[in-house]
C-alpha cells in the first residue's frame, strides 16, 4: 500500500455564506495546492449553496494564542465593565440613546 | 499544575459543559477513545458509500439516480469532515487509511450486508441512515469541539437521506404486490442489523460508562436503540407493512415497545470480519485507493512543478 506517498498538506477553509458577511471557518481538508484546495472546498463544504466565496490557508501558516495562557492573556478585559453600555445608570425617561 | 490537578480541571470543564478544543489539555485515554471513535465513524461513512454506489447505475429513474448520487457524495463528505476532526487529535489521514485498509480499524458492521434489490436502497436510507441520525444528533453536543462541529454539519445533511429512503419504501409499498413484497423483504432483512448499529447491550459495553462521564456519549446504546424502535414501529405501520419481529408489542408499563432479543453471536461474528461482505467491501476500498495512486502522484507533481515555476 502506498503509505510511502507524501500526504498532501492540510488547508483551513473559510467561507463567506452571503454578500456582506464575514468569511467563517468551515473546516479543513487536504489538497496538493491552493487551486485544488479551493475546488475541494467547494465540493466538500458548499454542496448546498452554503457559500459565495472561499478562502483557503495552509494550516501551517495559522498562528494561535496559547490556550494554557488564556486566563492571563484575556485578563485585561475582565474588570472593565465600564466598556459596556449597561454600566451606566441613566433615567428611564431618557430616549433615543 | 500537577497531573492530578490537570485531570481534575479537565473533568470540571466537561461537567460544566465547556467544550474541549484541540490544543487544550486532555487525558491520554480521552484522546485515544476519541481517535478510535471518530476514525471508525469516518471509515463507516466511506465504506458506507459502497453498498449504495452499487445501485447508482441501476436506479429506476433519472430522479432516483440523481438523488442516490447526491446521497453517496454526501457520505464521502461526512467521511472527510470526520477524518479532519480526528486529525486534530494527532493522527494523520494516512495512518487512518492504513488502519482501514489493513483491517486493523473497524467500521459499522451494517455495511457488511449485501444490497440485493432496489428496495434495499429504500430500507438503507430509512433504517440505516435513520439509526445513524438517532446516534448522531446527541453527538452534536459531544464534549470535543471539532467532533461536535463535524456532527452538526453531518446531521443537517442526513435528513434528506432518510426521507428519500422512506419515499422509496412508500412507493414500493403502494405498488404492485411484487413491489410491496420487495419492500417487506428488505425491511425484514435490514431490521435487526439496523438495531445492532447502536452497538452491544449496555451490560456488555465496557466503554460506555467512561464515555458518558466524558460526555463523548450522551445516551447509552440501549437507550438509543429503544428510541429508534419506538419511532420506527409507527413508520412501519404507515407503510402498511408487517412488523419484522413478531415479539414487537407495546408495553404499557415501560411506555416502550418490547421486541426480540437480537442475535449477538451474529453481531460479533460480523465485527470479527465474517459477515457476508466484509472481504468484498475491504477489497473494493483498497482497490479504489490503489487505482487512485497515480492521480495523487500526478497532482503532487503538478503542484511541485507550479511551485518551482513561481519561484523561478
Ligand atoms: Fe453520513
Ligand atoms: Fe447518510
Amino acid at each position: 500500500m502506498s503509505n510511502e506517498h507524501k500526504e498532501w498538506p492540510l488547508w483551513e477553509v473559510f467561507i463567506r455564506s452571503k454578500a456582506g458577511l464575514d468569511h467563517k471557518h468551515a473546516g479543513s481538508l487536504h489538497a496538493a495546492d491552493a487551486q485544488m484546495a479551493i475546488e475541494n472546498a467547494r465540493d466538500v463544504y458548499t454542496r448546498r449553496m452554503e457559500g459565495i466565496s472561499i478562502w483557503v490557508v495552509e494550516s501551517k501558516h495559522i498562528h494561535a494564542s496559547n490556550p494554557e495562557e488564556a486566563d492571563a492573556f484575556f485578563d485585561p478585559a475582565q474588570d472593565k465593565i465600564y466598556r459596556h453600555p449597561t454600566f451606566y445608570n441613566l433615567p428611564d425617561e431618557l430616549k433615543h440613546m | 499544575m500537577t497531573q492530578v490537578s490537570f485531570e481534575a480541571s479537565f473533568q470540571k470543564k466537561i461537567d460544566e459543559e465547556i467544550m474541549i478544543e484541540p490544543q487544550d489539555y486532555m487525558p491520554d485515554e480521552y484522546r485515544k477513545t476519541l481517535i478510535r471513535q471518530i476514525s471508525q465513524h469516518a471509515h463507516s461513512e466511506i465504506v458506507g458509500m459502497l453498498p449504495e454506489a452499487n445501485w447508482i447505475t441501476r436506479a429506476p429513474s433519472l430522479r432516483r439516480k440523481a438523488v442516490l448520487l447526491a446521497k453517496v457524495q454526501d457520505e464521502g463528505g461526512h467521511g472527510l469532515y470526520l477524518y479532519s476532526a480526528a486529525e486534530t487529535l494527532g493522527i494523520t489521514r494516512d495512518q487512518m487509511l492504513h488502519q482501514l485498509h489493513t483491517g486493523v480499524a473497524k467500521y459499522s458492521s451494517i455495511f457488511n450486508y449485501p444490497t440485493i434489490t432496489w428496495a434495499d436502497m429504500g430500507a438503507i436510507g430509512w433504517l440505516v441512515d435513520g439509526a445513524a441520525i438517532m446516534n448522531q444528533v446527541p453527538l452534536c453536543r459531544t464534549s470535543y469541539g471539532p467532533y461536535a462541529r463535524a456532527m452538526v454539519r453531518v446531521c443537517k445533511e442526513e435528513s434528506f437521506h432518510q426521507r428519500q429512503g422512506f419515499e422509496i419504501m412508500l412507493n414500493l409499498s403502494k405498488g404492485t404486490p411484487v413491489q410491496k413484497q420487495m419492500a417487506q423483504d428488505a425491511l425484514n432483512r435490514w431490521w435487526a442489523p439496523a438495531l445492532m448499529m447502536f452497538g452491544p447491550l449496555d451490560a456488555v459495553s465496557p466503554n460506555t460508562a467512561k464515555s458518558m462521564e466524558w460526555r463523548i456519549k450522551r445516551f447509552t446504546n440501549d437507550e438509543l436503540r429503544q428510541r429508534f424502535i419506538d419511532v420506527t414501529v409507527d413508520q412501519i405501520r404507515l407503510l402498511g407493512l408487517a412488523l419484522p419481529d413478531e415479539n414487537i408489542k407495546w408495553n404499557e408499563e415501560r411506555g416502550h415497545y418490547d421486541s426480540s432479543e437480537l442475535n449477538w453471536d451474529e453481531f460479533w461474528n460480523v465485527v470479527k470480519g465474517n459477515g457476508p461482505c466484509n472481504k468484498e467491501r475491504l477489497a473494493t476500498r483498497v482497490k479504489a485507493w490503489e487505482d487512485g495512486a497515480w492521480v495523487r502522484e500526478a497532482a503532487s507533481a503538478y503542484a511541485e512543478k507550479r511551485k518551482t515555476k513561481k519561484a523561478a
